[in-house]
């Protein structure tokens, strides 16, 4: 992965340089999903793994995946964590399907 | 003499190169690490154990010949019953496999100290050892044992292959003592250590699922489970280094510094002891051999508590360890909630 560097992650600030209010903003909204609310850190967590796997966001997998076993996940809930992801992801294709077949439906006898 | 010798943190590890050391970083909080009363005096009684997991700071394993003399235990128990230590916690190596285990625990209790045993579980089945359960209820000890997870992939995996089911073995009998069982005043705490280079979660959280799952899969109980950060000495450092996790460890626990957690720091309010007598701020400190403030009597025979009120903690790099998050200790966690990292 050629434009992927493992140590980007630790300068994520460094978006900050430009913009600097922008990027305050984000990040007091970014840390106050994190919190425990009506959802626990430890499901917040899984959820932030699933939608990194649906993103495809290396990073995001990265910080997502030490935030699962710091909040006390196992690899078997992280990995059905990752299996809703990607069922959505089928599912998501899969139901696209009826958009092709109305397509084809439309100009067929 | 150990098989090998492990590395410790030097001027030469990446941790050592942080730009802030932990006593500026503590400093820098507006904070200073001293002693209050020195209420726990902690018996590391040597390294010797059946056991050689991945993450032990020790270095202890079976093949260890490091163990306590008569002297020396001696020399503890006369300290014990002039400067009437609120609690005796002894640890190892397993501590039950040293033959003046159970000389030190009875004297200690005798001597009306609140005495703990940190007890591996699995030594249970060592030879002489089947009792173990009955001699700790005699003796009114509080037990605390490793289990680093309810699963058994991740617990043999840091503890070696078997320890899982000896350690649910070993805790059916104690539940069977009565400890770990509502009501009976019989206390046994667990301790959780994160099965790899990251921070362990929030106590109370993990703690419910032990309960729940270790009831409902394999019908054990206990009274609290303590989180525990790996610290990076030894075995666990030969870990991190063996895969490449060093440098990312050592960031993580100086990023996670929690100001918070420095008021509950166990040498505080704890003295160190090692096999051969000598005095030190803590466990780990003992195993750099890092000793207590030059000024300070060194060894056990010598000890005087008033000396040991209010002195300056010895402190290098590793302790980034016990202030990360939520802190920690060997009582576990140190602040209630998980700090924001």
């Amino acid at each position: 992965m050629a434009y992927y560097e493992e140590d980007d992650l630790g300068h994520f600030s460094d978006m900050g340089k430009h913009r600097p209010d922008l990027f305050e903003k984000f990040m007091a909204w970014y840390q106050a999903c994190q919190e425990d609310g009506a959802l626990s850190r430890r499901e917040k967590a899984l959820i932030g793994l699933a939608v990194a796997h649906a993103l495809q966001c290396p990073y995001c997998i990265d910080a997502y995946a030490q935030s699962c076993l710091e909040s006390g996940s196992n690899m078997e809930q992280m990995t059905e964590a990752i299996h809703m992801a990607s069922a959505l992801r089928g599912g998501a294709t899969l139901i696209h399907g009826l958009q092709a077949h109305n397509s084809v439906n439309k100009v067929s006898m | 003499m150990p098989s090998k010798v492990l590395p410790v943190i030097n001027a030469e590890t990446a941790f050592a190169r942080s730009p802030v050391s932990f006593d500026e970083r503590v400093a820098g909080a507006g904070l200073s690490l001293c002693a209050g009363t020195v209420e726990t005096l902690q018996v590391n009684v040597g390294k010797l154990c059946n056991q050689a997991c991945k993450h032990c700071h020790v270095d202890a394993g079976p093949k260890r010949t490091e163990i306590m003399s008569r002297e020396t235990a001696e020399q503890i128990i006369e300290a014990v019953r002039r400067f009437r230590f609120q609690t005796i916690d002894i640890t190892g190596g397993a501590p039950e496999l040293n033959p003046l285990f159970r000389y030190l625990v009875a004297e200690s209790s005798a001597a009306g100290a609140h005495v703990i045993v940190r007890h591996n579980l699995t030594v249970m089945f060592e030879p002489d050892q089947d009792d173990l359960p009955e001699f700790f209820r005699e003796q009114g000890v509080e037990v605390v044992s490793s289990l680093p997870y309810f699963l058994e992939q991740q617990t043999d995996a840091q503890r070696g292959h078997g320890v899982f089911a000896k350690s649910l073995e070993a805790m059916r009998r104690l539940n069977d003592a009565g400890y770990g069982m509502e009501g009976s005043g019989l206390t046994l705490n667990l301790v959780y250590n994160p099965v790899g280079a990251f921070l362990p979660p929030a106590q109370s959280s993990i703690e419910a699922d032990f309960k729940r799952e270790l009831k409902a899969r394999y019908d054990v109980s206990f009274n609290r489970l303590y989180t525990i950060t790996n610290m990076p000495i030894k075995r666990f450092l030969d870990y991190l280094r063996r895969t490449g996790n060093e440098e990312r460890y050592m960031r993580k626990l100086v990023e996670a510094f929690n100001p918070q957690a420095v008021a509950g720091l166990m040498c505080r309010s704890l003295v160190s002891v090692d096999w051969t007598g000598r005095l030190y701020d803590c466990d780990f400190n003992q195993m750099l051999e890092l000793g207590v403030a030059a000024h300070l009597p060194q060894v056990i025979s010598d000890f005087d508590p008033t000396q040991f009120f209010a002195r300056t903690i010895s402190t290098a790099a590793h302790c980034f360890g016990c202030t990360a998050g939520a802190g920690s200790s060997c009582g576990g966690s140190v602040v209630n909630n998980q700090a924001t990292v």
